[in-house]
Order: structure tokens, then C-alpha cells, then sequence
């Protein structure tokens, strides 16, 4: 199975305001290719950086990953467990699948509770936070990264 | 808990009887008789994955912060000081006047009971409005501000009388009359939503029990509001709690009092049906 999915690129009306909050809101989706449940390619060709990854990873307000999933960052107290524990996550899972739990669990499995990092779109989404992603695509390349080195 | 359990099921009859004099038309309650129980054994309140601490908090009335403005509400349900010049005593007797004073409606029951359809507006009427209408039309006054000091007081006075009772719902009988409601309801605890895109049940249906970083996360049952919270530092509506989980999920919320959250209630109400009332609660 091969199909693609063209994200369309960010609406070209800025609305007045919007310009303000965050770089994520400016950018332009990348658009991506599923795989067979994969998505082979980087986001945005620019290699993901590891370190950074660890901290978005961490980051309350970007992927918050440690809300449901134990992952081996001692220094963070209360990890969560509603997902699985990620330790040697990197073993488990290619770099490839990695990037498409990142982007979109939902393709995976359609009832997860896992956010979708990097889509637009959803249900009454907060007017702060509408037509952004959780994650920029740098920033979903850099987790896949960080996730890549748990061995 | 259990002692309480046991007490709601003796009380269950006497909670069944005033429930059909409020709603003033009664063709729900048909099921008299029925504690809920026995039809939602796997129920359980947020209380059972509180700490010991917050838990005794909860449990003893001197140490419980909410019970500050349910003396605040105490005054004012037996003042006349309103253009009505009557007191909520003056209808429906002392707060736990098992007999309900002149009206004949007691408080005891209330909230197990509600929401309740009110056939003026077509739509579920939950406790806080109940007490604002009442306020409106026999007391000649304003309304209380949805999650002001005296709502909040006045919830927690009227519903702590049912403590202990068993929640009542039949909102899932299409022939019920909150069914339009409830199946509203229903839509909106599993639709996913907000940025994060996640449903109500996600969380408290299939997670329950399970921790999100530092909290447990309980079935979301609506059992113990109003409730005092550490994190908001004062006690708090239902529906401001509805609101807070929308927003943790960065999804637009609602109203308080709107039509969304009191279909929301109704269903909710029925979640929970069987469980004891435990207002007011205390939660992190
Ligand atoms: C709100 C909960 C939640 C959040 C936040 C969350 N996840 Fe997940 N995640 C899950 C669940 C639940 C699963 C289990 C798979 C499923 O449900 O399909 C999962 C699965 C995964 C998997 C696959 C694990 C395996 O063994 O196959 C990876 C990798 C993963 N998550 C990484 C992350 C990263 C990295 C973040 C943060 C950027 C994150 N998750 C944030 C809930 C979450
Ligand atoms: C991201 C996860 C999440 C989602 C989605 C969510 N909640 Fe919650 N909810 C929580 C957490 C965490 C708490 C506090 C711990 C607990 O009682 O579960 C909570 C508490 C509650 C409580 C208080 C329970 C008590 O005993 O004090 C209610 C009621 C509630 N939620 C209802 C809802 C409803 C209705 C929705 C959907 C509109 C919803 N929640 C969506 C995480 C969530």
C-alpha cells in the first residue's frame, strides 16, 4: 500500500494576531509520504539533533512525553504510563516508524491516546492553537532522533 | 465507603420518592425501587485514588474547606432578606428536614437526582440552576454567579444532604425524557477534541487508574462536586472542571450552565450511577 498525504500549506490569510505567537504558526507544513505505515523521509532534510530532542521530549509544553511514558530521564521525577515504557525503544522501532508515531499515531492505531504531533486540523482546537502543529517538523526530527539513540 | 453504601441503599426508597415531587411531572422514575448498584458494578469515584491525606481532608467536615461556604450558605438559606422576602427555609424547612417544610420538597435527595429534565426549557437542569431559579422566581433576586462563593456554598449545602445515597439515572431509557440529552452527552464524551485530540474517555474510560505523570487518573465521575482542589485553591462547579480538561487538551471550552456541559452532567450522572453522593469533595 503506498499513498500520500499532501498537507496544505499554511492558509494564506495570516490572520492579524495570529503572526505574534510562534514560529510553528508561520511555518509551512512539510508535506510527507506514508509508507506502509511508515514515513521514510526527514521531514525537513535537516539531520534531527538528539539533545534537543531529549528537551522537547521533555518540555511540558511541547511533547510532554514523560505525561505517559517512562523513559530512561532519571532527572525528571513522575513519569507517566498510560503508553508503553520507550527505554530500547530504539531497538523496537526504525527510524521510519518512529517518524510516523511522531507525526500521527492514529495511522498506527486508530483509538490511541497518543497525540498527534504534527497535524492541524482537529476538533475545537483552542483559537491559541488552531491550525498549528504540537511539534514543529525540526522538532518531530529531532525526537525521532533522541528516540533513535534509547538502544 | 462501604458503611456509606449501605446507608444510601436503606435511603434509596425515601431518595426515589422526593425525586418524583421535584420533577414535577415524575413519568421518568418509574424504576422505584432500583438503587442502580446492581447495573453499574464497575463504577468507582476519584475518591478511592486520592491520598490517605486528601482522603481524611475529604472525610471530616472540621478539616474539609469547603465547609466554609457551606456556613456562608447556611445564613442564606434561612434569610428573607431578598425582594421575595421568603427564605429557602421557609418552603422547603431546615436542610435536613427529611419532610421538606411547606413545599413538601426536601433537600435530602436532590443530589442524587439531578439533573432533572425541566420541561419549561426542554433541557436537563442541574443543581446550580435549580437553586437560581428558585431564587429568580420565589426570592425576586438575581442569580448567584455560577462559580461565586454562594453558588459554590449553596451546591455543597443542598447536595451534601444526599450523602451517601446512590446516584439515580435513567437517562439511558429512550423513553426518558433526558435521553435526547444523554445521547448528547454521550457524543460529546467520546468525541475527540482540542489539539491534542483526545475524548473523555480516552482518559477516564480507558485509562482510568492508570498515571499521567504525577496524577492517577480516576473515571472522571461527577459523585463528589462541588470540590475543593489544591491546584485551584478554592472549591469548584463541575462544570469548572469540564472546562479545565478541555483546556488541559487545549480544546475550546464551554459555558458554565451551557446546554454542552449539562448534556455532559446527564451523561455523566448516569456513568455514575449506583455511586454514593460525596459532596463536597477534596481532590488535588
Ligand atoms: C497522552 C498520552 C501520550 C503522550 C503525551 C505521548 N504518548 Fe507515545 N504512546 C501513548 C500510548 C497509549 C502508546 C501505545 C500505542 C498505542 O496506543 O497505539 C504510545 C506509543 C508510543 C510509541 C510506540 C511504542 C512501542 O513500543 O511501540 C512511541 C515510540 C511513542 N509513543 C513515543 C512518544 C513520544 C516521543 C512522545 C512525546 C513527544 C509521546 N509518545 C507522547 C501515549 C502517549
Ligand atoms: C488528558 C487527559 C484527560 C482528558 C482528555 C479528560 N480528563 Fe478529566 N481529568 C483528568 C485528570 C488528570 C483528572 C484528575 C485526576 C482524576 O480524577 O482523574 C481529571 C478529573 C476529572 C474529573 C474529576 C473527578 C473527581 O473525582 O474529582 C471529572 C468529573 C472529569 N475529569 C471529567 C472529564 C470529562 C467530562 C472530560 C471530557 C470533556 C475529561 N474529563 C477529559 C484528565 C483528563
Amino acid at each position: 500500500m503506498k499513498h500520500s498525504k499532501l498537507l496544505a500549506t499554511a492558509f494564506g490569510v495570516a490572520v492579524a494576531g495570529a503572526i505574534s505567537f510562534s514560529a510553528q504558526a508561520e511555518e509551512m507544513m512539510a508535506t510527507f509520504e506514508i509508507v506502509d505505515g511508515t514515513i521514510p523521509q526527514s521531514l525537513t532534510g535537516t539531520p534531527g539533533d538528539a539533545d534537543a530532542g531529549r528537551k522537547t521530549a521533555i518540555d511540558r509544553k511541547k511533547g510532554n512525553c514523560l505525561a505517559c511514558h517512562v523513559m530512561p530521564i532519571p532527572e525528571q521525577q513522575f513519569h507517566g504510563e498510560t503508553g508503553p515504557a520507550l527505554d530500547g525503544i530504539g531497538d523496537r522501532l526504525s527510524e521510519a516508524e518512529l517518524r510516523m508515531r511522531m507525526v500521527d499515531a492514529k495511522v498506527i492505531n486508530p483509538d490511541t491516546m497518543m497525540p498527534s504531533f504534527y497535524k492541524t486540523g482537529q476538533h475545537m482546537v483552542l483559537k491559541k492553537f488552531e491550525g498549528k502543529t504540537i511539534l514543529s517538523a525540526q522538532e518531530v526530527e529531532d525526537v525521532v532522533a533522541y528516540l533513535l539513540t534509547l538502544k | 465507603m462501604k458503611k456509606l453504601i449501605t446507608a444510601a441503599i436503606a435511603l434509596s426508597g425515601a431518595g426515589l420518592l422526593l425525586a418524583a415531587c421535584v420533577a414535577g411531572g415524575g413519568s421518568s422514575m418509574s424504576s422505584t425501587g432500583e438503587n442502580g448498584i446492581s447495573d453499574n458494578p464497575d463504577a468507582w469515584s476519584g475518591y478511592k485514588t486520592a491520598t490517605a491525606e486528601t482522603q481524611a481532608m475529604n472525610d471530616d467536615d472540621f478539616e474539609n474547606p469547603v465547609m466554609p461556604y457551606v456556613d456562608l450558605a447556611a445564613g442564606i438559606y434561612n434569610s428573607r432578606d431578598n425582594a421575595g422576602k421568603i427564605s429557602c427555609a421557609d418552603c422547603h424547612g431546615a436542610p435536613d428536614d427529611a419532610t421538606g417544610g411547606r413545599s413538601g420538597i426536601p433537600m435530602k435527595g436532590v443530589g442524587a437526582n439531578y439533573p432533572r429534565f425541566n420541561a419549561e426549557t426542554g433541557k436537563p437542569i442541574n443543581v446550580e440552576l435549580q437553586i437560581n431559579k428558585c431564587r429568580e422566581e420565589r426570592q425576586v433576586e438575581k442569580g448567584f454567579k455560577y462559580e461565586g462563593d454562594e453558588m459554590i456554598g449553596m451546591t455543597a449545602l443542598v447536595r451534601m444532604q444526599s450523602r451517601g445515597m446512590p446516584v439515580v439515572s435513567k437517562a439511558a431509557d429512550p423513553a426518558n425524557e433526558l435521553h435526547a440529552a444523554w445521547t448528547a452527552g454521550k457524543e460529546f464524551y467520546y468525541q475527540r477534541r482540542g489539539q491534542l485530540d483526545m475524548a473523555c474517555s480516552n482518559c477516564h474510560e480507558d485509562h482510568a487508574g492508570d498515571l499521567i505523570r504525577a496524577e492517577t487518573l480516576s473515571q472522571g465521575q461527577s459523585n463528589g462536586f462541588p470540590t475543593y482542589r489544591f491546584k485551584w485553591q478554592k472549591p469548584g462547579t463541575l462544570h469548572r472542571r469540564f472546562a479545565g480538561c478541555n483546556k488541559n487538551i487545549r480544546a475550546e471550552a464551554f459555558g458554565r450552565g451551557s446546554d454542552e456541559y449539562l448534556n455532559l452532567e446527564t451523561y455523566l450522572a448516569w456513568r455514575g450511577r449506583g455511586l454514593p453522593v460525596e459532596a463536597p469533595s477534596v481532590r488535588k
